[in-house]
């Protein structure tokens, strides 16, 4: 057991959940990471918000928090998003020394739901997703035991054969989010709602993701230097989002002029539209690092 | 000569079974119900060959167990008792004594099965190049372009209309459901076809045409194929020999043609009669 410093408050000990629950998640995410890729089953405690909110990731992220953690929430790459900011401030209150931030370069831990940063994380640095559906195969299977054959045989020919559909209908694989992604050339993922624009990060990555869906009770991982590659056909590449315009010029962040970053369409009351980078806190440090205009 | 397929001693018994489920059920007793302790024996004892090239036909009447057999060698149903042996070029493949792995990778590479119920063979929620494609698929082709390819070559060979290939089965009427399904089991280039009931259901004009196609195919493609069937007229036309079943039992076997006009068992007899 660690040394408690600080005291948390006393309805409960340090995290929040006892900790034989916090054990039983670090086994089961043991072995996400022992086998990557793979969805392990765990017993979905539970939680002060409602299942479907976040409960996954935050089961993990408690319990993995030690003192001289620092824990930084994402919603939709805002950190200052309702969900983003209640959680943050949720984890500070239940972990005594434990403490908040927005910068990437700062967190040692790192939650988040729809987005991964910008900026590559570290080797020493762990990215939690909160993940609503977990399973791939549940698009194209419904029966579960079948998935699990499915799965454990590597038999993803029905995915594929959606994306087929996808270039007979649309002429390109027409999937935004949830982009289907094949961990060590076997089990294929749900990526949890993360944009294209972010698959390419869960390649030989320097640190390690973690998925936790706490409504379907599954735990799953990437581990760091793991390739994941996008399901896709050889002549057809997978690709991400490219933000041009009508005049194929890449759009601009209006903020901080990033032309490199994942970009949020705001519509204005006018109708004018401007675009933004979805990542706030990158934006925010790439114009604190600009000199001051006019001073 | 070369085999394609031997089967020897094939059993299914739907129930507990007991001592006595053999001896007492069978044409001779009228019933495959035991009356000991009331399983059916859908198959027993079931022995027969497969030739390249050769379509091998299977009669018999509803609940005769020939649907069985298609379903034991198809891996849809495991069986209860006996052997076959798949010899697909170099491999010998002993059915009966494979893993998971190996049954799927058999039964999606080097063996095509054609049902009677189109909903069984296909996904009809998906276009009829996408049933095909998916086959390729589980076979890791990955190119687009030559599954294209090969759909649309496919689709030809079975005489489904290149400009329908990308609307869903669903639409399709019967006749061509069932060429879809034909080429998706083709697709592989399978040395061994199971037609399970094809023709049944469809019109006749409609049957002449699947059976042209399936006698085309088997000159062409010089497929082995099991075709099942209540239809004396189907396997007059397709097969060169024949199996009668009766009560999950052979009742006779031999050349379609002695078979139809010499019928030795009273059961054939009767059959052929009725027919004609």
């Amino acid at each position: 057991m660690r040394p408690k410093r600080a005291r948390a408050p006393a309805s409960h000990g340090f995290g929040f959940l006892d900790e034989n629950a916090k054990r039983e998640v670090r086994r089961a995410l043991m072995k996400a990471v022992a086998i990557p890729g793979y969805q392990v089953p765990y017993a979905s405690r539970e939680m002060p918000i409602a299942r479907g909110f976040g409960t996954g990731g935050l089961q993990i992220t408690l319990s993995m928090l030690g003192e001289n953690d620092t824990i930084k929430v994402i919603d939709q790459g805002s950190d200052e998003s309702v969900n983003a900011a209640n959680l943050r401030k949720f984890f500070t209150l239940v972990c005594p020394g434990v403490a908040g931030t927005t910068r990437t370069q700062d967190a040692s831990i790192v939650q988040t739901r729809h987005r991964i940063p910008e900026r590559p994380l570290r080797s020493d640095q762990i990215l939690v997703l909160q993940v609503p559906y977990p399973d791939p195969l549940s698009f194209v299977e419904a029966n579960g035991a079948r998935r699990s054959e499915m799965h454990g045989s590597a038999n993803y020919a029905r995915l594929w054969t959606k994306l087929y559909e996808d270039m007979v209908t649309f002429h390109e694989i027409a999937i935004s989010h949830r982009y289907p992604a094949r961990i060590a050339g076997h089990y294929v993922i749900d990526p949890s709602p993360i944009p294209r624009w972010d698959v390419p990060k869960l390649n030989m990555a320097a640190c390690l993701y973690l998925f936790g869906a706490g409504r379907e009770k599954r735990i799953y991982a990437v581990p760091p230097y793991t390739s994941a590659e996008p399901l896709s056909f050889s002549d057809v590449p997978f690709r991400v989002e490219d933000f041009k315009d009508a005049r194929g010029e890449r759009h601009r962040c209006a903020r901080c002029g990033s032309a490199g970053t994942f970009l949020d369409e705001l519509l204005s009351p006018d109708g004018s539209r401007t675009f933004q980078c979805s990542d706030t806190d990158y934006c925010s440090q790439i114009l604190e690092a600009k000199p001051c205009k006019g001073s | 000569m070369q085999r394609v397929l031997e089967v020897s001693g094939l059993s299914r018994i739907y129930g507990r079974g007991c001592a006595r489920c053999a001896g007492e059920t069978g044409p001779a007793f009228e019933r495959n119900v035991c009356p000991a302790c009331g399983s059916v024996v859908a198959v027993h004892d079931v022995s027969f060959h497969l030739l390249p090239g050769e379509i091998l036909g299977i009669m018999g009447e509803s609940g005769s167990g020939k649907s069985t057999i298609v379903k034991l060698l198809n891996f849809d149903e495991t069986a209860g008792g006996g052997q076959a042996r798949f010899f697909d070029g170099e491999r010998t493949w002993d059915l009966f004594g494979l893993n998971s792995a190996e049954r799927r990778w058999l039964r999606d590479n080097r063996m095509g099965t054609v049902y009677q119920n189109p909903h069984l063979g296909l996904n009809l929620d998906i276009s009829a190049g996408g049933n095909i494609a998916e086959r390729l698929l589980m076979n890791n082709v990955l190119s687009y372009r030559e599954i294209r390819e090969r759909a649309v070559q496919l689709l030809a060979r079975t005489q489904v209309p290149a400009d329908r290939m990308d609307e869903h089965p669903r639409r399709f009427s019967g006749g061509m459901q069932q060429r879809v399904q034909i080429a998706r089991a083709l697709v592989t280039n399978p040395p061994l076809l199971l037609l399970d009931e094809v023709t049944s259901g469809l019109d006749v004009s409609v049957q002449a045409r699947i059976l042209d196609l399936i006698l085309e195919l088997q000159e062409v493609l010089k497929i082995s194929m099991i075709a099942v069937t209540h239809d004396l007229g189907v396997i007059r036309l397709l097969a060169s020999r024949t199996i009668v079943m009766r009560y999950g039992r052979v009742v006779e076997a031999g050349l379609t043609d002695q078979i139809l006009e010499d019928p030795q068992h009273a059961y054939t007899q009767e059959l052929v009669a009725a027919a004609l």
